[in-house]
């Protein structure tokens, strides 16, 4: 393909063009679509307050998981859905909400009543009480939902990840 | 290191030197601009792929998500709105650069022997382009879509012996349009034509090299090499074609209408503008004869088009020399242009907010009495503090919309009543890109008007665009029956006009009145 033609007196330039016309069209496309598949949703909203169980009913530091409602964006539907959380009551004020979501790949952990602590069945992990890792490849303490009290109410908010273990 | 792989490459793949023997074909020095359009056509087909398949990484293909999944590519995804641009704009521009394609073949006689199969082949190519953009027609699945498909399908129900036939194939046993027709559209949008399609070009690619590029009558210089000189011209060509596209795609937005809804009577369906001329053809043929216009004719057409290799014979290629086929292809253009602009000068010119409801309308008024267009545009691209609704869907929650409106509107949303609030909030998430501009659109003596109407509770007895009480008359189409004067004498004093009436007198200040009778004059079928 590079070698020189001697009928071609403008054969350099008629290259350079092919290939520099079809790169601009290339990258017309290719940096819209990276956008495109990368850029997410614009339309964020921020985490509403869902109430998820009273404080009252719970049993002081024994976890138990509490099912909600809650309303979730996804993709192009709003979808109201049911979630859980471990709930543990540190005090008669306060209590504590893990995401049941285990911090290595994503198995959800359930308490495991005789061993005292939560379990994923997945690969091993294992976390106390106070969300921290025991054992197991989990890289970090389970999450919690961000908690507030209306009353003896409890409001579930955001996941935050907690710190690495 | 890099030669080493081209090497092995090469000595494993021979790609490399079968790149160089595509390349560096033998064309006929005559070659030159006017063959650049297979080359476009082959990469419109390549963009309408890509964009496809960008779109359908977001896009459900159902009649139940199918509306709200493309509402999400355009409003909430950087970009989606070029995609689909492009795919839109991209399919005009394909049959566009296809019949150029045949033009330029017909014009310098490039179908005769021995390239028949590589015409017919060509023509087969043409219909397949026809029905990507028939079946996808259909996809956003607003009223658009739906009626225009409906149309399209009850064309075929009327094929002799076979209509019930094709309605079967085409997923409409019973004559209506849904989940299953839209399944079978979107099958064959992307996955039975694209194949059908793919193997064709290769094959009439095929054919091109096979029998070489057409000479001219006279060959004075030998031939020369594809490339780099006749790809340079393709890629000039293709380079313009796409910057056009882009620009198109940019400039002018495809709306997504209202979702299909079997029961708008007030929609008026048009199908694409290349099928426009089949429309019109089909006003011209009634009763028996229908079939004339909507299978007889195309038929003989497509046939016609098909066999045009056998039916031309000469052997002459010069223009000159082929008066007769020339006349032919005159006449045709003339014919499909004249059919297709009687068509389009007989589209009427639809106001976006002549189907909302009273209370929709007043709704407008809501929004421009509580001055929310001076944070909220609804100019597509305008920006302002706000998210501007033309590009965005409203999403929100009423509760959460009614709270917005008091906290935002300050001032001036003071005087808005509760029940007022509550309307525009169930209003706006309404809007879709046809008729979201009326919010600065919409004449303000109708939106008053409508208001009017609304503040006296009009409804519990009329009803306008199907909303609303029927113990008075409907008031579509009123300005039919009476003129503006009758209207205003009847508001004063019914009694006078209509004795026996239960409609009680209005008494309106004169600018009241005035928009009342704006409005009630507005109102068409």
């Amino acid at each position: 393909m590079k070698s020189p033609s001697p009928e071609e007196p403008r054969r350099g330039f008629l290259i350079a063009s092919i290939n520099g016309l079809m790169g601009l069209i290339t990258a017309a496309l290719a940096l819209p679509s990276a956008g495109y598949l990368l850029g997410g949703s614009k339309a964020k909203r921020p985490a509403e307050w869902v109430p998820a169980g009273d404080l009252t009913k719970l049993e002081a530091n024994v976890p138990e998981q509490v099912i909600f409602e809650r309303v979730r964006r996804d993709g192009w539907k709003t979808v109201k859905e049911k979630a859980s959380a471990w709930m543990v009551k540190t005090s008669e004020k306060e209590v504590v909400a893990f995401s049941p979501v285990c911090t290595h790949l994503g198995c959800a952990v359930s308490w495991d009543g005789a061993a005292k602590n939560f379990a994923c069945p997945c690969h091993t992990s294992s976390f106390g009480t106070d969300g921290k890792v025991l054992a197991g490849p989990a890289p970090r303490a389970l999450d919690r939902f961000a908690v507030k009290m209306d009353g003896s109410t409890i409001l579930l908010g955001e996941i935050r990840q907690a710190d690495k273990a | 290191m890099l030669n080493k792989v081209r090497a092995w490459v090469e000595d494993r793949t021979g790609l490399e030197s079968g790149i160089n023997h595509f390349l560096n074909e033998d064309i006929p020095a005559s070659s030159g601009w006017h063959q650049v359009f297979g080359s476009m056509a082959l990469f419109m087909f390549l963009v309408q792929v890509f964009t496809g398949i960008m779109m359908a990484l977001n896009y459900a293909p159902t009649t139940a998500e199918a509306h709200s999944s493309l509402r999400y590519i355009l409003t909430e995804l950087t970009a989606g709105r070029l995609m689909r641009g492009l795919h839109h704009w991209g399919a005009s521009m394909m049959i566009c650069i296809v019949v150029l394609h045949m033009l330029q073949v017909f014009l310098w006689g490039a179908y005769k022997k021995p390239r028949e199969a590589t015409w017919m082949l060509g023509v087969v190519l043409l219909l397949l382009t026809l029905g990507f953009g028939l079946t996808g027609y259909l996809l956003p699945w607003d009223n658009r879509a739906y009626w225009g498909t409906v149309v399209t399908t009850q064309i075929a129900a009327k094929a002799p012996g076979m209509g019930p036939y094709i309605l079967t194939i085409l997923g409409s046993e019973d004559g209506q349009i849904g989940s299953v027709t839209f399944a079978r559209f979107y099958a064959a949008h992307v996955l039975i034509l694209p194949a059908v399609t793919a193997l064709l070009i290769f094959l009439h690619v095929f054919l091109v090299r096979k029998h070489g590029v057409a000479p001219a009558p006279v060959e004075t210089a030998p031939p020369i090499k594809f490339y780099p000189r006749q790809v340079f011209k393709d890629t000039v060509a293709i380079f313009a074609m796409f910057a056009l596209l882009f620009v198109l795609a940019v400039a002018v937005r495809v709306p997504l209408g209202k979702l299909a809804d079997p029961n708008d009577v007030s929609y008026i369906p048009r199908p694409e503008w290349y099928f426009l001329f089949l429309f019109q053809i089909l006003k011209y043929f009634e009763g028996p004869l229908e079939i004339v216009g909507s299978m007889i004719l195309p038929g003989i057409a497509v046939v016609l088009l098909f066999l045009t290799p056998f039916i031309d014979r000469g052997k002459a290629i010069a223009l000159r020399q082929r008066t007769g086929a020339i006349g032919v292809l005159i006449l045709s253009l003339i014919g499909w242009g004249g059919l297709t602009a009687a068509a389009l000068s007989t589209t009427p010119h639809r106001d976006p907010w002549k189907g909302f409801t009273a209370e929709e309308m007043a709704a407008i008024g809501t929004f421009r009495q509580a001055e929310c267009w001076k944070c909220h545009s609804s100019t597509p691209g305008d920006s302002r503090p706000g998210p501007n609704l033309a590009d965005i869907a409203v999403l929100r929650e009423r509760d959460w919309l009614v709270k917005h409106f008091k906290d935002a509107s300050g001032a001036a949303g003071q005087g808005v009543k509760d029940l007022q609030w509550r309307r525009l909030a169930t209003f706006l998430p309404k809007l879709d890109d046809e008729n979201v501009e009326s919010l600065h659109l919409a004449p303000q003596t109708l939106v008053t008007g409508a208001m009017i109407y609304q503040q006296n509770n009009c409804g519990a007895c009329h009803q306008i665009n199907g909303v609303g009480m029927k113990s008075g008359p409907p008031l579509n189409g009123v300005a039919k029956r009476w003129d503006r004067k009758w209207m205003e004498e009847h508001f004063i004093d019914p009694e006078s006009k209509s004795p026996g009436t239960i409609m009680p007198a209005y008494k309106f200040s004169p600018a009241e009145m005035t928009a009342m009778l704006d409005y009630m004059m507005s109102l068409t079928d």
